[in-house]
């Protein structure tokens, strides 16, 4: 195997894209990554593009086809990889997978989606399509109630208050108020959205006891990123960073069949995997990513990872551990919370995202003094398809 | 323009008594103040001003919403609709959102329009609430007729109080009206009415003082911008 690196990424600002359609905002992110990359007229071996919605929301099916005809990437190999809102990393995991095997050496990975043509409800039925047909899907199951169940036995079992929750809100949401590629720009308040009696409008229950700030917004948005093996990199421009593991874990399609529901096997054993691989404990890393779809799983998965121990996340954040100049800063970049869940898109702009903080390229009100190691989980399903990397920093 | 008093008392529609809307405070979950004030006839030129933008913003519907309040406002403003009333908000003396609505007669009131000028922070649920409060509350009514021109607004007053069903025809054309009666109405309010009385002096200064307006490009800007709240 060899090592992989990421010489080029790019994304575009996630929000409401009216104006753009889905390939184009795959095609923009692309043309960046490119550019980031420098590679000239050099073309790419092949594209994988990470896409979970194109076929349902704009009837669009095939589109890494056209994604390498608009690009003039011809004839490079192109697949769309559909894996919920793990599409993304499953993604850059295949693209890794390709490099590393010495099959291709230059792979552009892709990930985008364009939800906000359709109207809030009909997203969130979109997004539901990947729960269990018989088991869930018919009973009327959506995330936002799975993620709602999860917190109250998380609650139930870890003691896991509200307080917490709201913390991780705001913690996100002013990071994103730092990120230009972020969907939601704007600084909440505890008051604002818990202690003022107008909270009850302000931030109404959702899935109880989720409320409207315990999630992430529906965004357009994709992000993109040049993969090629270490080995061939010669004066890089950049800092070089690789890929120094992966995992990638399942686990029972339905909540109800896990034995503790609350236990998120997938996240620990794909984390575990991508730790062993890169030869570093939690304790190393510097900054992370994590699946924040609800702020319970920023939670949820810092311990899972083994950031923290089971119970102790919600702690972590009330005391700001996960904050900017924390032990562990997660989600620097406003996390899915406000950076956006463009579903496709999200598990490769988390490890655009690293690789910026790896790089020491962001402003100091983000970065990462002296980051050399970061984690990325991105989380498909309702934790049934999970994939974490461990990226590295080379030192030249 | 020249005005014949004569034919204006011909023209202009007598007027149902209207107790005036006390102000409000509510906590925005940006953690600022809006102030929800009922504004003056003389305030209209004013508002318009931050109503024009929004007559070319496509997007949710906002320029069919705002040509139609523009049009109300200046009905009033020129005394040609009966028994109007504008609702507005402010934060830091900044104009936010209009609502505004009518007495169709002393018992039923009339729903026209709620235009959030800031988005992303309930504004329009808040002075859509303020609305029906002062019809409920302050007008006395019995029930108040409502159209939706948006999904959003949809979703957030037939789906979210939620309003009633009826076959009769609202003024503002289009589909049938919807029906918040009082029973509805104070069931909803516990979850969906906020706001605190009296105004600290220092916030209804502020508001009362000069209202404000974001220019043009900032008010499009955040109605139809690319990043969400």
């Amino acid at each position: 195997m060899r090592d992989v690196a990421v010489i080029g990424v790019g994304m575009i600002p996630f929000g409401r894209r009216d104006e753009d359609t889905l390939l184009e905002m795959l095609a923009y992110a692309s043309l960046k990554a490119l550019d980031d990359a420098g590679l000239g007229d050099k073309t790419v071996d092949a594209v994988y593009v990470g896409n979970m919605g194109g076929g349902i929301i704009q009837h669009q099916t095939a589109i890494a086809s056209s994604l390498v005809d608009r690009l003039s990437l011809l004839p490079a190999a192109a697949d769309v990889v559909e894996n919920g809102p793990a599409s993304g990393g499953s993604a850059v995991k295949n693209g890794v997978l390709a490099v590393a095997s010495g099959y291709y050496d230059t792979v552009l990975v892709v990930g985008g989606e364009k939800m906000r043509e359709t109207t809030g409800w009909r997203a969130t039925d979109f997004v539901a399509t990947m729960t269990h047909p018989q088991a869930e899907y018919i009973y009327g199951v959506t995330l936002p109630g799975m993620a709602g169940m999860f917190t109250r036995l998380y609650m139930e079992k870890y003691g896991v208050t509200r307080e917490a929750l709201v913390a991780v809100a705001i913690k996100n949401q002013h990071m994103g108020g730092l990120n230009p590629y972020a969907h939601v720009e704007m600084a909440i308040t505890k008051e604002g959205i818990y202690d003022d009696h107008a909270s009850i409008v302000n931030n109404p229950t959702i899935a109880d006891p989720l409320h409207l700030y315990d999630a992430c917004p529906v965004s357009d948005g994709a992000a993109a990123l040049i993969l090629c093996p270490l080995e061939k990199l010669k004066n890089p421009a950049k800092p070089p960073v690789v890929i120094a593991g992966f995992g990638q874990a399942t686990d029972t399609h339905t909540l109800q069949e896990r034995e503790d529901p609350t236990d998120l096997k997938a996240v620990t054993l794909a984390s575990q995997q991508a730790l062993e691989m890169a030869k570093l404990k939690p304790s190393d890393i510097h900054v992370a990513e994590l699946h924040d779809a609800f702020t319970i799983l920023e939670i949820a998965e810092s311990e899972h990872v083994g950031f923290f121990k089971k119970g102790e996340g919600a702690k972590a954040a009330l005391s700001g551990k996960t904050a900017f100049g924390g032990t562990i800063p997660i989600n620097l970049s406003g996390g899915l919370k406000a950076r956006g869940h463009p579903v496709g898109g999200t598990g490769v702009a988390q490890v655009v995202d690293i690789v910026w903080q790896l790089r020491h390229e962001l402003p100091k009100e983000r970065q990462v003094k002296n980051a050399k190691n970061g984690l990325t989980v991105n989380f498909g399903g309702f934790g049934n398809n999970v994939l974490s990397f461990v990226l590295r920093r080379v030192e030249q | 323009m020249a005005i014949d008093m004569e034919l204006e008392a011909v023209l202009r529609p007598t007027q149902y008594p209207m107790p005036p809307y006390p102000p409000k405070v509510i906590t925005l979950a940006n953690g600022k103040k809006m102030v929800v004030r009922q504004a003056v006839r003389e305030d209209v030129p004013e508002i318009l001003k931050s109503v024009h933008p929004c007559l070319f913003i496509e997007r949710d519907y906002y320029d069919i919403v705002s040509a139609r309040l523009y049009g109300e406002l200046l009905a009033w403003f020129r005394h040609r609709v009966k028994s109007e009333y504008c609702l507005m908000g402010q934060v830091d003396g900044y104009l936010v959102g209009v609502v505004n609505g009518r007495m169709e007669n002393e018992k039923v009131g009339m729903s026209y329009h709620t235009l959030a000028i800031d988005r992303g922070l309930r504004i329009g649920s808040h002075l859509f609430a303020a609305k029906m409060e002062y019809h409920m509350e302050y007008l006395n009514q019995e029930e108040v007729l409502i159209v939706a021109e948006s999904p959003i607004g949809f979703r957030r007053w037939m789906i979210e109080y939620p309003l009633e069903e009826t076959k009769i025809p609202h003024e503002l054309g289009g589909g049938d009206s919807w029906r918040l009666t009082r029973e509805i109405y104070f069931k909803a309010k516990p979850r969906l009415v906020v706001g605190d009385r009296p105004v600290p002096p220092e916030l209804m200064e502020e508001a009362e003082a000069d209202i404000k307006f974001a220019d043009d490009d900032t008010i499009r800007e955040r109605i139809a911008g690319l990043k969400g709240r």
